[in-house]
């Protein structure tokens, strides 16, 4: 059973760790991406909004990790996607991939993001220093990333 | 039996909103739209700014009942049908 949350709280990962692997004995690797709010140099992004559409959005992440069990033997799943204003160095996005062996839950761990950044209802808006903003534009590599699953 | 009285429920997301200035309408069903495509073309004769936000369709992505769609998608009366740019999420 996957724990799927889109929240403007952030997340602690090791108490997301606790909870996935609490009780359990038969889970032998955890996959863990944590995606956060990078300022390339020169750009200096002070912050990101992330807008998305409430009602489509769980319901696609669900259907993402439903691909990620159809594809690998999960024992555990957590994704975290936040929303709102985030400002540089935040986290984003958790997501947890627990399974009995190690390539199983890395390999689960990154189809999870690779999809979620090309099959979910977010969009980015970004804050430079100077107070301009401007929307993300979605990047051919993430589209490639996505497809080599 | 879908309602034929139901309104069209559209929604604007991302840069899409701010050149529509709405986030969200509703319409009674125009006469004559079958698919996405339809309701694009005919949104786009609604005003400048839904003529720019729709300007360059390669950029715009949509959903019809909160599932990803393409303009080949039919819809009807009581959908709610979303339109936004390719999704920067992760």
């Amino acid at each position: 059973m996957a724990r799927i949350s889109v929240q403007q709280a952030d997340f602690n990962v090791g108490a997301e760790f606790a909870a996935l692997t609490a009780g359990r004995t038969d889970i032998g690797g955890i996959g863990c991406f944590v995606g956060t709010v990078r300022s390339n140099p020169g750009e200096r992004v002070a912050a990101m909004t992330l807008e998305h559409y409430p009602a489509m959005t769980e319901r696609a992440i669900a259907r993402i990790v439903e691909e990620a069990e159809r594809r690998w033997s999960l024992l555990g799943c957590t994704v975290i996607h936040r929303i709102g204003r985030l400002t540089a160095g935040e986290n984003i996005v958790l997501v947890l991939a627990a399974s009995s062996h190690r390539q199983a839950a890395l390999d689960a761990t990154a189809f999870l993001i690779d999809w979620l950044k090309t099959k979910a209802p977010f969009w980015k808006r970004e804050e430079l220093a100077d107070g301009a903003t401007t929307w993300v534009e979605a990047h051919e590599a993430d589209d490639a990333a996505a497809a080599r699953w | 039996m879908a309602d034929v009285e139901a309104p069209l429920t559209i929604l604007y997301f991302a840069w899409l909103r701010e050149r529509v200035g709405a986030s969200e309408e509703q319409l009674p069903m125009p006469t004559g739209i079958a698919t996405v495509a339809d309701l694009i073309a005919w949104l786009t004769e609604r005003g400048p700014g839904y003529a720019s936000a729709f300007a360059n369709r390669r950029t715009v992505r949509c959903a019809v009942n909160q599932e990803f769609a393409d303009p080949a998608t039919r819809i009807g009366p009581g959908d709610e049908v979303a339109f936004f740019p390719p999704v920067t999420g992760g």
